[in-house]
This record gives structure tokens, sequence and C-alpha cells, in this order.
């Protein structure tokens, strides 16, 4: 930072605020994370100390590894995810490429039509889409789920893409027609590298409600070959007695893949930005 | 066999009609320059030209043949653009290469094109440079040999020096007319920019409201305009104008050129100096008239005249213009 426009007490205020906001968020994560290690008993006794001698266990890992199939779940929730994520960014940044790229009659009304998904939230429809599945067999497969979180991420891809696509210089994309290149060239080899910071925004928004999500699973999915990882540690809650060692050991293990999920498209996020900063 | 020829070209979007019966013929080798105010439809003519846009009506020939429904990578042409629109991912050798790949060269051919191209360029330290890496008027000489490389019928260019600061786009100017002269291609330039037009042309289009004004080489155009609007458009400063009654000279509006009038002790023309810009090789003077008009004055070298010095101006009939009502030239 240049040392003419900083003053020592507003860099100490800035670094203050942040790391208190950085705390403060990763507050949660460090409770699941140190109470997946202690007993029951230490869980309810002292929730914010680090696990000691006397209370560190490994039971809740051992219940979630004997009871279900956690691998399978992982792959589940990963196959679901990253499938829906490839889906919707594909037909998105085709979708909005068509709405930014070419004039043509109810281009207006159609890009309208498609960001009307933002505003209404596809679980009003669950009656009706559970009737689809039932109705072309797809119930209990992972495929109904990539489907459903498809059409729930792309009204916003589009929205955010066709903004994003109208950015990319009109003189590029006829340069490459004169250079002889196809449509579908101009949208992968030229359009798609440059939107790549929109894609990874796109990504990131999607992904976390997918990798979390608890209503689709339960109602199109519960089979146990299908189970998602957060449908898979709903069984370690119970009415009554609920098995927090278990809960706690399954959703810390589910924190990682998004994890590393999250750093990768963050990554593109970040490069993208700093690459348009300067010209 | 002519470079390029429109007939009766027209193009409208929606109601708006943005071209309107455009017939030109270019030869080959010639240098043509497509000039007029923003919004006179010269850059959609060009575009109309490589293919980009369809023209409503009528048919355009490049090296004889009728490409009106042909795609631009086909048409024989190539194109640089205002903003350079390099391919970002590609280097600047990946960049030249691309058209060629596209068009099935073999690996020979392409690397020795842009050998050659390079060469003409002076781009050869730059080939493996991203256009990120690359300054303004480098970036738009590999836009330049992006074009060459393509061998084509016919160059397009499109306000291709605008985003240079002055002296790029001096020297630029210079490289695009001796580019032109060792390739003997027919080129057509687009511009906003009477200089860029009237060093690098041929022959000038001076177009408005998407009509064709007046055709003919930069001289002919500036000694001998056809209407109103080519002669006050061509020249810097520009063609000064008064009602023709306040002269006593027929016609409705006379024109003088700044250069044509001169300072004399008296003459019809008497008012105050009401500003001076000096530039060196001119002084430029602004005189208001009594009547209120203001006529600019362009005197060679350097001379003393202040704001608000009392001055009477003169010129000769011979070298003063009339328009009629219609502002069409009334020849003699």
């Amino acid at each position: 930072m240049n040392r003419a426009r900083s003053s020592r007490l507003n860099t100490v205020a800035a670094h203050a605020a942040l790391l208190a906001w950085t705390a403060i968020a990763l507050f949660p994560v460090f409770v699941i994370l140190i109470n997946s290690f202690k007993t029951r008993r230490a869980i309810f006794a002292e929730p914010l100390s680090l696990p000691s001698e006397a209370s560190f266990s490994m039971v809740g890992y051992r219940t979630v590894m004997a009871q279900g199939d956690f691998l399978l779940y992982f792959q589940n929730s990963l196959i679901v995810t990253v499938g829906s994520l490839a889906f919707t960014l594909l037909f998105g940044a085709m979708a909005a490429f068509a709405l930014s790229e070419y004039r043509f009659r109810g281009n207006m009304l159609l890009g309208l039509y498609l960001a009307l998904g933002i505003m209404i939230p596809i679980r009003i429809g669950t009656v009706a889409i559970l009737e689809l599945m039932v109705q072309t067999g797809l119930v209990n497969t992972l495929f109904a789920l990539i489907l459903v979180y498809t059409a729930q991420g792309l009204p916003l891809a589009v929205f955010i893409l066709s903004e994003f696509m109208r950015q990319v210089s009109d003189d590029l994309k006829n340069a490459g027609r004169i250079d002889g290149m196809s449509e579908y060239a101009i949208f992968v080899r030229l359009v798609l590298p440059l939107v790549r910071p929109a894609m990874a925004t796109v990504a990131v928004f999607n992904m976390i409600p997918i990798w979390n999500d608890l209503w689709f699973p339960l109602i199109l999915a519960p089979g146990e070959a299908t189970k998602t990882l957060t449908l898979g540690s709903q069984v370690f809650i119970g009415q009554f007695v609920t098995d927090w060692n278990a809960v706690l050991s399954a959703l810390s293990l589910a924190i990682l893949p998004a994890l590393v999920l999250y750093v990768l498209f963050s990554r593109q996020l970040i490069r993208g930005i700093t690459s348009g900063a300067v010209k | 066999m002519t470079a390029l020829s429109l007939e009766n070209i027209s193009k409208s979007f929606g109601d708006v009609q943005v071209l309107r019966n455009i017939d030109l013929v270019v030869e080959p080798e010639e240098f043509v320059v497509f000039v007029g105010p923003s919004g006179c439809g010269k850059s959609t003519l060009l575009r109309v030209i490589a293919g980009l846009e369809d023209a409503s009506a009528g048919t355009v020939r490049i090296g004889g043949r009728d490409v009106t429904r042909t795609p631009p990578a086909k048409r024989g042409i190539a194109m640089v653009f205002q903003s350079y629109a390099l391919y970002p991912h590609l280097d600047v050798e990946g960049n030249m290469a691309l058209g060629l790949k596209q068009a099935g060269e073999s690996r020979a051919v392409i690397a020795e094109r842009i050998a050659t191209a390079a060469r003409m360029l002076s781009l050869e330290p730059y080939l493996k440079r991203r256009p990120s890496e690359l300054s303004g008027g480098q970036r738009q000489r590999v836009a330049i040999g992006r074009a060459i490389v393509r061998k084509p019928d016919l160059f397009l260019f499109d306000e291709p020096l605008s985003n240079l600061d002055a002296a790029l786009r001096m020297a630029t100017r210079v490289e695009i007319a001796r580019i032109h002269r060792e390739l003997g291609t027919a080129m057509i330039y687009v511009t906003h920019d009477q200089t860029e037009a009237m060093t690098l042309a041929n022959r000038i289009v001076i177009l408005r409201d998407g009509r064709i004004e007046q055709v003919g080489s930069p001289m002919a155009l500036y000694n001998d305009p056809d209407n109103l609007f080519v002669a006050g458009f061509l020249g810097a400063p520009s063609m000064n104008f008064l009602p023709a009654g306040r002269l006593g000279a027929p016609g409705a509006t006379v024109g003088i050129r700044p250069e044509h009038l001169r300072l004399a002790t008296e003459g019809p023309l008497a008012g105050t100096i009401t500003h001076v810009e000096r530039l060196g090789a001119d002084t430029n003077l602004l005189v208001t008239l009594g009547s209120g008009e203001t006529l600019t004055v362009r005197l060679f070298g350097q001379h003393p005249q202040q704001v608000g010095d009392a001055v009477a101006l003169a010129f000769d009939a011979a070298s003063a213009y009339s328009f009629d009502a219609e502002g069409q030239r009334i020849r003699f």
C-alpha cells in the first residue's frame, strides 16, 4: 500500500475490523470442529473448551463410519453438486449468449421470463415436481436431483452471465467471424474465457445451497443408495434423542469437500477480478 | 476487375433507415476513405461490406464475385478494428495464425506469412507476447498484421487510429500508407478525422445521413465541393459562410476558406478580433463582424494582432464559393 495515503491508525482499525469479522464467521465452524472430538458429557458440560486428554473421544467419527455408508453419501453429494453446477453453467451460458448476442423478436421478453425464476422459489412446485419424477420414473435417482437443481440455478445464471456477456466487445466477436470461427467456436473460445469470473460467481452462489439442501433429497431421493450427505446425517437427529457426537462429526466431514470446491472457484474469481483491473 | 462494387445498397434497422441507395466502385490498388459525421452510416456501410451486417437491399461484389450472401470469412476481406479486437488468450503469433488455421493453410505457409508480416511491422521481438503485454501502438500493429497474413482482396479499416495518441497516430498513418504502397491491395478506411482522410485517400467518399454526398480525390473535394455540407466538412478551420446578400453576390450563401481571407486597410468586411490562436506556423484569428457573424481568418506565419483590434477583411471573388438556397453549389 502507498505509504503517503495510509496512516497507522487506519491500518490498525481496518485490520481489527477484518479480524473481528473473521473470528465471528469462523466461530461456529470452530465450535463444531472441537466438539466433534469430545465425549458427549464434555460437549454439554463445557461446549467452548478444547478437547483435553480426559474429554477427547473419537466416538462420533466411529459412529459415523459404522452407521450407514458415509462414503457413498459423500459421493452422492459430490455427483449431485458437480453435475448440477456443470449443467447450470453450460445451459446458463448458452442461453445467456443467445440472449446477449442475437437480435430476435421476443428477446427481451424471453430474458425477463427466464429471470422470473429468481423471484419464485422452486419449492413451491415441489408436489408437481414429485409427480413428474414419479411419472418419469426418476424418483430415487441422483439425476432427479441434478435436474431440479439445474432448474433452480438457471435463472440467476442466465441473468448474471447475460449481463457479463453484453460487455464482451462486439469487435472481438466480429474479428472471430472474419477469421472464420463458427458461432460455437466464438462462444467457447472467445466469450467463455472472458466471462470466467462471472462463471465462478454463479458456481459459488449455487454450490453451497445445493450441497446443504435437505428438502429435495428427502422428497425425491430418500433411498439408501441415493442419500446425500445432509440427508444421511439426519439419522443421528431423533425426535427425542440426538447423537450429537455423530452429528458434529458428520458435519465436520461435510465441510471439507465444500471448502475445497470453494477454494477452487474463488481462485478463479480473484484471478478474474485482478486481470480485469490492469488493462 | 474491380476490387469492390456496391449496387444500390440500403440498410435499415427497424424503421430507421441507415443507408440509402449507395452505389460505389473501388478499383484495385485504390485507397478509399469513408468520412462523415458520427451517425452518418459509414461504419454500418463497412460492416455491410464485411458481411457482419446484411444489407436490406442491394448487391455487394468483391473482386467481381457476388458476395451478398457469403459469410465474412469467405469474402476475401480482412478487417482492422478500432478497439484492436485481439484475442486476449493468444500470443501475437497465435492471433495472426488463427484465421489461416481456420482456413486450413499448411503450417509452413502460416509460418512464412507470419514472418513476412512481422518483418513488415517490426513485430519480430513480440511474437510470443500476449496482447496484454503490448502497448496500444503495438497492439494496433498486431491487428494490422493479422489482416495482412490473410492476403485479402480488400482491407477494411474501422477507425483504426482513434484509440492512439497524436504522435502515434501520425506514425501509424504513415505506416498504413507504406503498407498500402507495398501490398498494392485495395483498402477501405473509415474515419471521422479529416486529416486521416485527406492524407491517406486516393478517393474520399463523404457520407451524410446514409447518403453519399460526394466522391472524389481529396484535392478535388477541397477545391471543388458540390454542396454546402462537403464545403463545410473538409478543411480545418472550416469554411466561413455568409449570406450572399451581404456581399451583393448571387445565390443564397457565400463560402470563403479561412486562408483566402486577408487583412486589409479597408474592405467590405469590418469587425473586431475576438480570439487569436497562435500555432507557430499559422495564426488563426476569429473576427466578429459588425453584423454579428464570426469569421475565421488563417494567416500563414506569425502575426502581432491582439484581441480587441479592429480589422477589415478582403478576399478575391474568384476564391469564393456560391451556394443556392438548397445548399447546392452554383458554378459559373
